[in-house]
This record gives C-alpha cells, sequence and structure tokens, in this order.
C-alpha cells in the first residue's frame, strides 16, 4: 500500500503585486505502486510544479498529495529526486556523492562503501568511485545521480527532466537504464520530459498536461515502457501504433501552444 | 667590484634572453594568429629581461654603477662642484651665466622702482602735499646718486689697485693649474689634509653622503683652487665702489630722511619713508660698477672656467653618463648628492644593511628583523588560562602566618598555575619586526575568517540575520579602515590589541559579504537535492552551502589579506614600537633611505608570499571551481 494519491491538488501562485498564476487545478490521480508515469506538456503547465509538490518543496494552496497513506508535508528520504543537471556536489568524488544520502543517516561506513560499489555497478559506473564529479561528462553524471538517489531505497522517485541536456546517443543508452532500474527495483517513477518521443517509451502511463490553469488535459496507458525491457528501443521508435501516437500528441501539444500564442497576441 | 660583475652579468643576460627571443619567434608555430592567446603563453625569457631592466635601472639611477666602476669620481665631482660654487657668485657679476652685466641690471631695476615709487606718491590721496615733495625730491636725488657710482671718472684708484690685484692672482691660477706641480701645498697643509682623509669614511651609507676631502691628486687641484678662489670672490665682495663722490651724495640724502624720520610719528609717512631708505641702501651695497672696469676681471674668470673644463677631462663625462638626472653639488666644504642618488639607495648599499639588519644581535631599534626567543611554556600557560579558574576553585586563598610566611594551599597552587607563575621548559618562539607584522595580520585575518563566515551563511540564508546584521556592517565596511585607526588605537590601545582590532574589522566584513554571496549564491536544485536525500538543516549548511560558497570565501580571504596588509603598515605607521611599518617610519624619521627601500622590499616580498599561499591553497581546495 504505498501508492501516490493525489487529491485535487491546487496551486495558486501570487505575486507582491496581487496577480495571480493557477499553476496547478484540481490534480487528481492515483500511482500504483510501480508504476511509470511519464509527464508531458508544452512549457509552463504545471508539470515541475507537481513534481516540487510532490517531492514537499512546495506546500499546495489546497489539496494534498499521499504517499502511502501519509499526507506529503516537506521533503523526505522516501522520495527521491534527480534534476536536469544532475546537481551533483562536485567538491565531492563521484564515491561521496552516491553516499551522501547515507552519510547524513550516519550509516555504517564499511557496509555503505558495499553498497556504494553495489550501485555504481549497475549504473555502470564500477570503477569511477573516486573520479571527482566535476570531471564527469553530462551523461555520467546523471548515472551518479540516479544512483545517489537509488541508494536511499525511496518509495518514489521523482525525475525532473533528467535526460533533457543529454546529446541524443547518450540519451538512448540512459532511458535503456532507467527502464532497467524501473524493472529491476520495482519503484513508482515519475518521470517528467518535453520529448513527446521519451514520454511514449517509457511511460507506463503518459499525462498530457495542459496549461492556464495546469492540468492533466489527456491521459494514455501504453504498452512501449514493456517492450522496450525486452527490445530494441529504436524498434519501438519505428513501430506503427507508436508513430500514431507520437502524432497524436504532437498534434495536441501544438494545439495548446497555438492557443496559448493567440491569447498573448 | 661585485656590483661591476652584476652589471655585466645582467647586460649579458639581457642580451641572451632577447637573441634567444628571437630565435623562439622563427619557431613559433604559424596558426598562432594575433589575438590568439596562445601567443602570451611562456616567456621566461622576456621575465629575464624584465627583471634585469629593473635591476639596471636600479643600478644606474642609484648612480651604483658609477660607484663601482668610478668608487673616487663622487669626491673629484665634489671638489669640481666646490670650484663651481666658488666661482658661481664672480660669475653672476658678468654675462657668462646671467644674460647682462649684473651692474647693468641692478641700474635698471633700481631706476625702474624709483620711477613707480614716485608715482605711488604723487597718487595718494592720504599724504600731504608737503610730504609728498620731500618724498620725491629725495627719490630724484638718489636717481642723480647713481652717476656718481658708474661714472670712471670718480673711480678711486684703490678700488682700481684691488681688481688688478684680483684679475692677476686669477690669472696666475689659470696659469699655474694645469701644471702637474699645482698646488705647491706646505708640509704643514699636507700633514692637515693627510689627517682629515685618515677619518674620511666611504662614498655611500656607510660614511658620509659624499667624502668631502680630496682623496686623488686631481681632486686636490680642484680642492686648492676652490680655496684660493674663495679668497678671492670674498676679497672682491668685501670691496665698495664707494668714491668720495658718491659718499658725499649719499649722506645728503640719509641727512634729508633723517631730518624728516626725526619730526615724525608713526603713520603711513613711516611706511613711505622707510622704504626709501631701503632703496636708497640696496644700491649703497650693490656691486656697482662702471661700466668698463670689470673688463679684465671677466676675461680672466672666462678663462679660468675653460681651464678647468679641461682639466675636469673624463670627469664631466662620467658626470653626464654614470650620474643621471642629478650630480654632486657642494655647499661650503660639505658635499651631497642632488639626484636620484640621494633618496634610490645603491644596490650595494641596500643588500649591505639588510644582511646587517636580518642579525639578530643588530635588528632594528634593539628588536631583531626575523628570530626566535626561549619562552618558557609556563608564560604562555598563564596566558591562555583565564586567571578567574583559580577564584571558583574550592576554598579560601591563604592568609600569611605570624612569622611572616606563607604556607601554600590548592587554591593559591592553581592561581600560581593560571597566572604562569611556576618552573616550565622553554620552547622557542619566533619574534622581531617581520613576524610582528606578520601575526598581527594573521591574528586580525583569522579572527575575521572565524567570526565573519559563520555570519554570512546566516545571512545569506537569514532574512532575519541580513536585515539586522546588514545596516551595522554596511555602515562601517565602506570606511577606510585607516579613518577608524585613530578612534581604535585611542580605545585598544597602540599595543597589538589596538592593531589586529583594526584587522579583524577590515576582514571581517570582507569575509561577510564573501561568504553571504556564496550562500545565496548556492544552486536551488543541489539544495533540493540535498533535502531529499535526507540532510539536515546543520547537514545542509556544513555539507552543501559551506562547501559550495568556498570559492567565493577564498577569495574573499585573497582579498581580505591585501587590505589587511596595507591596514596593517598604514596603522604601524600611526604608532607602535615594532612591525615593518614601525621601522620605516622611524627610517622616514632619520632618512635613512636604504632601510625605507628595505621596509618597502620586505612588505611586498610578504605580500607576496600571502597571495601565494592562498592562491596555492584555492588550487588544492576548490577544484572544480569554473568547472562546475
Amino acid at each position: 500500500m504505498s501508492d501516490l494519491v493525489s487529491q485535487k491538488v491546487n496551486m495558486i501562485f501570487k505575486s507582491l503585486k496581487g496577480e495571480t498564476v493557477h499553476a496547478l487545478k484540481d490534480i487528481t490521480f492515483t500511482l500504483k505502486k510501480g508504476e511509470l508515469l511519464t509527464v508531458l506538456g508544452p512549457s509552463g503547465c504545471g508539470k515541475t510544479t507537481l513534481l516540487n509538490i510532490a517531492a514537499g518543496f512546495l506546500r499546495p494552496t489546497s489539496g494534498s498529495i499521499n504517499l502511502g497513506g501519509k499526507e506529503i508535508n516537506g521533503p523526505g528520504v522516501e522520495r527521491g529526486m534527480v534534476f536536469q543537471q544532475g546537481a551533483l556536489f562536485e567538491w565531492l568524488t563521484v564515491n561521496e556523492n552516491v553516499n551522501f544520502g547515507l552519510r547524513m543517516k550516519k550509516e555504517d561506513p564499511i557496509k555503505t562503501a558495499k553498497k556504494v560499489e553495489e550501485w555504481l555497478d549497475i549504473v555502470g559506473l564500477k570503477g569511477f568511485g573516486n573520479t571527482p564529479t566535476y570531471q564527469l561528462s553530462g551523461g555520467m553524471q546523471q548515472r551518479v545521480a540516479l544512483a545517489r538517489c537509488l541508494i536511499n531505497d525511496p518509495d518514489l522517485i521523482l525525475m525532473d527532466e533528467p535526460l533533457g541536456a543529454l546529446d541524443a546517443l547518450t540519451r538512448e543508452k540512459m532511458q535503456s537504464l532507467v527502464l532497467k532500474i524501473w524493472k529491476e527495483t520495482g519503484k513508482t517513477i515519475i518521470l517528467i520530459t518535453h520529448s513527446v518521443e521519451e514520454a511514449l517509451l517509457l511511460g507506463e502511463r503518459v499525462y498530457v498536461m495542459a496549461p492556464r490553469p495546469g492540468r492533466i488535459h489527456k491521459e494514455y496507458k501504453l504498452p512501449f515502457a514493456s517492450m522496450g525491457l525486452k527490445g530494441d528501443l529504436r524498434e519501438i521508435k519505428n513501430d506503427k501504433e507508436f508513430v500514431s501516437k507520437r502524432e497524436e500528441i504532437l498534434t495536441m501539444i501544438w494545439d495548446m501552444e497555438e492557443e496559448i500564442m493567440g491569447k498573448e497576441i | 667590484m661585485i656590483t661591476g660583475f652584476i652589471t655585466f652579468f645582467t647586460i649579458f643576460a639581457v642580451v641572451g634572453a632577447i637573441l634567444y627571443g628571437r630565435k623562439l619567434i622563427k619557431t613559433e608555430k604559424t596558426d598562432a594568429v594575433f589575438g590568439n592567446p596562445e601567443r602570451a603563453k611562456g616567456g621566461m625569457h622576456w621575465v629575464v629581461v624584465g627583471s634585469s631592466f629593473l635591476l639596471l635601472s636600479w643600478l644606474y639611477y642609484s648612480w651604483d654603477i658609477a660607484k663601482s666602476f668610478y668608487p673616487k669620481s663622487a669626491n673629484e665631482l665634489c671638489q669640481v662642484a666646490k670650484v663651481n660654487e666658488s666661482l658661481l657668485s664672480l660669475k653672476y657679476l658678468f654675462p657668462i651665466v646671467e644674460r647682462q652685466h649684473k651692474s647693468t641690471a641692478i641700474i635698471k631695476r633700481e631706476n625702474i622702482n624709483i620711477e613707480d615709487k614716485i608715482i605711488l606718491i604723487q597718487n595718494d590721496p592720504n599724504l600731504k602735499d608737503q610730504d609728498k615733495k620731500i618724498f620725491v625730491n629725495i627719490l630724484r636725488d638718489t636717481k642723480l646718486m647713481i652717476p656718481s657710482l658708474t661714472d670712471e671718472r670718480y673711480l678711486e684708484d684703490d678700488t682700481k689697485n684691488i681688481i688688478n690685484e684680483l684679475t692677476i692672482r686669477l690669472n696666475h691660477l689659470t696659469e699655474n693649474f694645469p701644471k702637474d706641480s699645482y698646488p705647491n701645498l706646505t708640509e704643514e697643509e699636507e700633514n692637515e689634509i693627510n689627517e682629515g682623509l685618515k677619518k674620511q669614511l666611504g662614498w655611500g651609507a656607510t660614511g658620509m653622503e659624499v667624502p668631502p676631502l680630496p682623496e686623488s691628486k686631481r681632486g686636490l687641484k680642484f680642492h686648492a683652487a676652490a680655496a684660493e678662489l674663495n679668497s678671492i670672490s670674498d676679497e672682491f665682495f668685501e670691496m665698495r665702489n664707494h668714491n668720495p663722490e658718491y659718499l658725499k651724495q649719499s649722506e645728503a640724502i640719509f641727512g634729508e630722511i633723517k631730518e624728516y624720520m626725526d619730526g615724525l610719528g608713526d603713520g603711513r609717512e613711516l611706511d613711505y619713508i622707510k622704504d626709501i631708505k631701503k632703496l636708497v641702501r640696496r644700491i649703497e651695497y650693490a656691486s656697482i660698477f662702471p661700466p668698463k672696469t670689470l673688463d679684465e676681471l671677466e676675461n680672466a674668470i672666462r678663462a679660468f672656467d675653460k681651464v678647468q673644463n679641461n682639466e675636469q677631462a673624463n670627469l664631466r663625462t662620467i658626470d653626464i653618463l654614470l650620474f643621471p638626472a642629478g650630480t654632486i653639488v657642494a655647499s661650503g666644504p660639505q658635499c651631497s648628492e642632488a639626484g636620484p642618488g640621494r633618496w634610490l639607495p645603491k644596490p650595494s648599499d641596500t643588500f649591505r644593511i639588510f644582511g646587517e639588519m636580518l642579525k639578530p644581535s643588530v635588528g632594528y631599534k634593539m628588536i631583531p628583523m626575523l628570530w626566535y626567543e626561549m619562552m618558557g611554556v609556563n608564560r604562555i600557560v598563564g596566558f591562555i588560562l583565564p586567571d578567574w579558574i583559580a577564584d571558583i576553585m574550592p576554598g579560601k586563598y591563604p592568609v600569611h602566618n605570624q612569622d611572616g610566611t606563607v604556607d601554600p594551599n590548592f587554591k593559591s597552587r592553581m592561581l600560581d598555575i593560571v597566572t604562569g607563575e611556576f618552573e616550565a621548559f622553554k620552547i622557542p618562539v619566533p619574534t622581531g619586526h617581520i613576524w610582528d607584522s606578520f601575526l598581527r595580520v594573521f591574528l586580525g585575518l583569522s579572527l575575521g575568517i572565524i567570526l565573519g563566515v559563520p555570519l554570512g551563511l546566516f545571512m545569506g540564508l537569514n532574512r532575519f540575520a541580513k536585515g539586522f546584521f546588514d545596516p551595522m556592517v554596511e555602515l562601517y565596511r565602506p570606511v577606510p579602515p585607516l579613518a577608524w585607526a585613530p578612534l581604535i588605537i585611542t580605545v585598544f590601545g597602540i599595543d597589538n590589541v589596538g592593531k589586529v582590532f583594526l584587522l579583524f574589522m577590515v576582514s571581517f566584513s570582507i569575509m561577510i559579504i564573501s561568504a553571504r554571496a556564496g550562500a545565496s549564491g548556492t544552486q536551488l536544485s543541489k539544495i533540493h537535492a540535498a533535502h531529499s536525500l535526507g540532510a539536515s538543516r546543520w547537514q545542509i549548511i556544513r555539507e552543501v552551502i559551506f562547501p559550495n560558497s568556498l570559492p567565493e570565501i577564498l577569495t574573499g580571504i585573497r582579498v581580505a589579506v591585501g587590505m589587511c596588509w596595507g591596514t596593517l603598515v598604514a596603522a604601524e605607521f600611526l604608532a607602535g614600537t615594532t612591525g615593518i611599518g614601525f621601522v620605516e617610519n622611524v627610517a622616514r624619521k632619520y632618512m635613512q633611505y636604504e632601510v625605507i627601500w628595505i621596509t618597502i622590499f620586505v612588505m611586498g616580498m610578504l605580500g607576496l608570499l600571502f597571495d601565494l599561499t592562498i592562491r596555492k591553497i584555492i588550487d588544492k581546495t576548490i577544484p572544480w571551481r569554473g568547472k562546475g
């Protein structure tokens, strides 16, 4: 029973001038344990706000998000987070970054070291333990960020456009890695992306969000993630159904963008 | 000797480095076009040229090259300067240095003065007509008196004889001067000079600025000529062209003045008549002669000047080439350096004095520059432990006995320990001017860092702290630290406490600003990451915000070191009894230019050392800077 339940979450930002922005409106959904949800939408639709609320960095104006029956109230270890730029601590080595969470809990360093080794192996960074993080490439930094998050054994993993800043090749590798980790650990994952392809490839469920006010516009349940676990990601991309879904969502988002532009003009 | 060697060596180094530079250009990669930073890389050979250039300039402009290659040149130039000085007053009489004869110039000026005065008197509405008339009469008489001085007919034979005699003496000198036998000194005179030479010290900081007694044959010639010229010049200026005709007229004028002044109180009239009297006196003492009278003398002076210039020979070249921007001047029997040689000490002297000062037994003002002393551990313990520790111990301090002794108890023994009154082994502790300055900077800086960094971080993270401490910091920070110095020194005393506090104030504000900038510049995603990894507030500050602010903090320290160092030297200038700034201040009072330059050099070196250390620390501790 560690489902993620969002109930009528509203988020209204007020500026000092008195302008209000309705960032999220009545977001209601339930995510079962072990599900992989990707959230897609044009910029400004409240994707990141939703993630920040789930992580506990923001408090919703009304409504609540519960994880395993407990209301989310501030950040916590049970909800790990992976950021777009990795947000690694560049003054630490790879090892020190990965075991950061365990060190904060003051766990036994010997056990920790073993765990770190395991996780570095999983994310494919074996032997990089003592490398300073500022010497790593972008893809490697994201692997470290993943390991750092997963070593804490969180119930829910929140990913904020984690692959957005990577080149196409690295991105593909990382997508397989995310799927592999999802399969092996069975974690609940929410992944935010602005790439339609990525959302379709990785998402067991896909939410397309619409802006002003930020809301869930459309929901999809897709088979591609489970297909991706077995097969080649590139083959799936050429799948007929995949292509038609991609075009459908792209059109949807383009319409939304046009609507916004129209409104602004 | 050493200076000469160094001079040649440096010149070779420069030539070698330039040749190497030329060669390097030929082998340079062709892809390094102008503007490519690649072209600025390397270039140690140009460092050699730059340093050599500095050293050579120093050697040259401090006249050390002259001293090294021509050690006697200053002494000889001093003798020449004596001759020139003696000759100058005579030269001024004629159009040699000036444009006109001195008599001509005086007559011209005084005639104008008289006419001006007459106009002034006639136009003064406050003067009575009667007074005006008297004044103008006296002035006209004065003007009429001048021809009595310039008319050859009135010139007395005595005066003519003296002028002739002086001319003959000068011609005689001119004739004898180039001869090898000149000067013909008596044994007594020779002994006198030799005695003086025994006591005479060398050129430079060891002894006199410039040794005045002649040390060479050529010097002796000029020395003797200067004495003769002095005697001629004295005799000439004692002579007055006061012939009977002049005396008659001037007596009449002074009589008129006296008569008028006798019947006078004080008022504007008095001022006028005093002015007129001054004017008459000026003419009386001016050396006014008839136009042709001094022609022979003038020729004699010109002739001697030519001869003495010839006799200087290569000394003139040395003076022009090796004594740049100045020369040796004489004033009476003494000589001094006029030019950069005076305030730019010779490297040879400077290094010798520096070596001397570094000796712990010499130092400066009884304190070594940098040495160590043995200090009992008890004194250190007594300094560190506060005395009240003994007060809070149980029991009471002992009271003396009837037989006049005191039995120590536990409490009194504790007091002995905390005040350092016990026997202990000794350890070496650094001491001296350089150490004192260093320690002050170090303490002030450390205090500033220890207190400033946490407060700065706090201010970067907390609205209350930022608002509360901002006014205080921002109000005292823009004030130049030296403006605080008088106040701080009054409150905390001229010794270490005041200076350390001043430096603390300097570094504290800088550390606050930099730590605050570092804290508020932390990426939000890193803080978020730390939160979701389960870090507590304290852990976030210690593990994320502090290391993230380190680049700013270390840069702040680097700035603070420079500021502290500058402030300290100025503060030591103001007050105190030790430290590099103190040394410079004392040296300034006694015009010890070598010591001034040594302190400047030491300060530069220490400042550089501080900066290099911190740069090293920066490279070691924050290698990720600019790569995150």
